[in-house]
């Protein structure tokens, strides 16, 4: 699982890359975690950029859902942003669109979720 | 072999409502505008073919009862939801009184939603009947005659005139009943469950309700995986959507539509069928989950092409 990380725009830009399935979403929640650890009240906000990803499991859901859990206890800020057309639906499917703010693409993430959106 | 659908709603039975049927009347007479439906073979054409099942049907009420038709003398039945009193008529209507009866019925756990149908059981009243209970539950009976004591129901388990007899399996080994192989999985939910994987004429079939499963559960995913593995269909609980099942109602004993496809499509099943509705969704809402769920099939599918339905009660499959 590659997890490219990068401060953009007064957020932390957080893009997985392939897939996230029962043999990588373990590497994905461990990539992910020191990131969540700072995603807190007052810090930058977190936003997932998934369009790297072509296919998320539910084991890949699980991890995106503990994350969520995670920055509402910590009273953080987590958004995805750019998700393929093919795991847009999936999200649509389970119902992962009712748990995060989903932007259209990065752009549009950090002009909400960046400092001063 | 056959497999009726006499329950299929979740938790508890319910009913359509006025303002339910008002507007799948609405619907169809919608559609209807600018046909010509002026013969009574217009009318069953357009209702049979251009409705969606939502408008035109229901996917019924009933709590949990499937019946197994194996051809063979004795009947083979799982759990006894509010479904087994349709079901229960319906033997009536086949055997009639005077001839009879050995039932075989398989528990997958004793929640009252999998029970309430028996005191409306029919052959449970007519002398002759044996009944055979099978469950892995210690309180199996216990369940069965506590519901029907005092004052809970008028007539007491004991006044029944059926010879009943409960039959304790051991869970992991297969059993010879009724002419099939059967057997039955410990699951996760509260008090535990049981599904059953049976293997008979060269088919198999998985009844599997009332189990969560563990998203991330590497073990357990295996095991259910070999459970399922190449089934003819197999009969899920798929109440809730995955970010409910794995959130807000983590730990209620359910599963998900996500779930049944991505377990039934590693055990190449051949047709996965979605079950215990949840009885707070109408119509529309269980045949947009089952279009969603075929959607996610199609999109995930890796060279296996798994079939998927959603039970409703009155459905037949031959197997
Ligand atoms: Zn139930
Ligand atoms: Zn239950």
């Amino acid at each position: 699982m590659q997890l490219t990380v990068s401060a953009q725009r007064g957020a932390v830009v957080v893009a997985p890359a392939g897939r996230i399935d029962h043999a990588s979403a373990e590497a994905f929640a461990t990539a992910l975690q020191p990131h969540l650890d700072r995603c807190r009240a007052g810090a930058e906000a977190l936003i997932v950029d998934m369009s790297g990803v072509d296919y998320i499991s539910s084991v890949g859901l699980r991890a995106l859902m503990v994350a969520a859990k995670q920055a509402e206890a910590q009273a953080g800020r987590i958004a995805i942003a750019a998700l393929s057309p093919m795991v847009r639906e999936v999200f649509e499917i389970s119902r992962f669109d009712m748990v995060f703010r989903i932007y259209r693409s990065l752009d549009d993430a950090l002009a909400s979720e960046g400092a001063g959106g | 072999m056959k497999v009726r659908f006499w329950g299929t709603r979740g938790s508890i039975p319910v009913s359509l409502t006025a303002p339910q049927i008002r507007r799948k009347l609405i619907a169809a007479l919608s559609g209807s505008v600018g046909r010509s439906l002026d013969t009574s073979e217009a009318i069953e054409r357009y209702v049979d073919e251009e409705l969606g099942f939502d408008v035109r049907g229901t996917f019924g009420g009933h709590s949990s009862c499937v019946e197994l038709d194996t051809g063979g003398a004795e009947h083979v039945v799982f759990d006894m939801g509010s479904g087994a009193r349709p079901l229960g008529q319906s033997f009536l209507q086949r055997y009639g009184a005077g001839a009879p009866q050995t039932y075989h019925v398989f528990m997958s756990h004793v929640h009252w939603d999998h029970i309430m149908g028996f005191p409306f059981f029919a052959p449970v009243y007519i002398p002759g009947n044996r009944i055979v209970i099978h469950g892995c539950h210690a309180v199996l009976e216990e369940a069965f005659r506590r519901q029907q004591a005092a004052p809970s129901f008028p007539v007491d388990f004991s006044q029944l005139a059926a010879t009943i007899e409960f039959d304790r399996l051991e869970p992991g080994k297969p059993h010879a009943i009724a002419g099939l192989a059967i057997t039955p999985k410990l699951q996760r939910h509260e008090g535990d469950s049981y599904g059953y994987r049976v293997q008979a004429q060269g088919k198999s079939l998985v009844y599997t309700t009332d189990s969560e499963h563990k998203v991330g559960d590497v073990d357990e995913r295996a095991a259910f995986i070999e459970f399922f593995r190449d089934a003819d269909v197999v009969i899920f609980d798929a109440m809730y959507a995955l970010a409910d099942a794995i959130s807000v109602k983590a730990d209620w004993g359910h599963s998900s539509n996500i779930v049944g496809v991505e377990l039934c499509q590693a055990a190449r099943v051949r047709c996965l069928c979605m079950y215990h509705h949840e009885p707070a969704y109408d119509d529309q809402r269980i045949a947009q989950v089952l279009q969603e769920t075929r959607r996610f099939e199609e999109i995930t599918r890796d060279g296996h092409r798994l079939e998927v339905i959603s039970a409703y009660d009155g459905l037949e499959l031959d197997l």
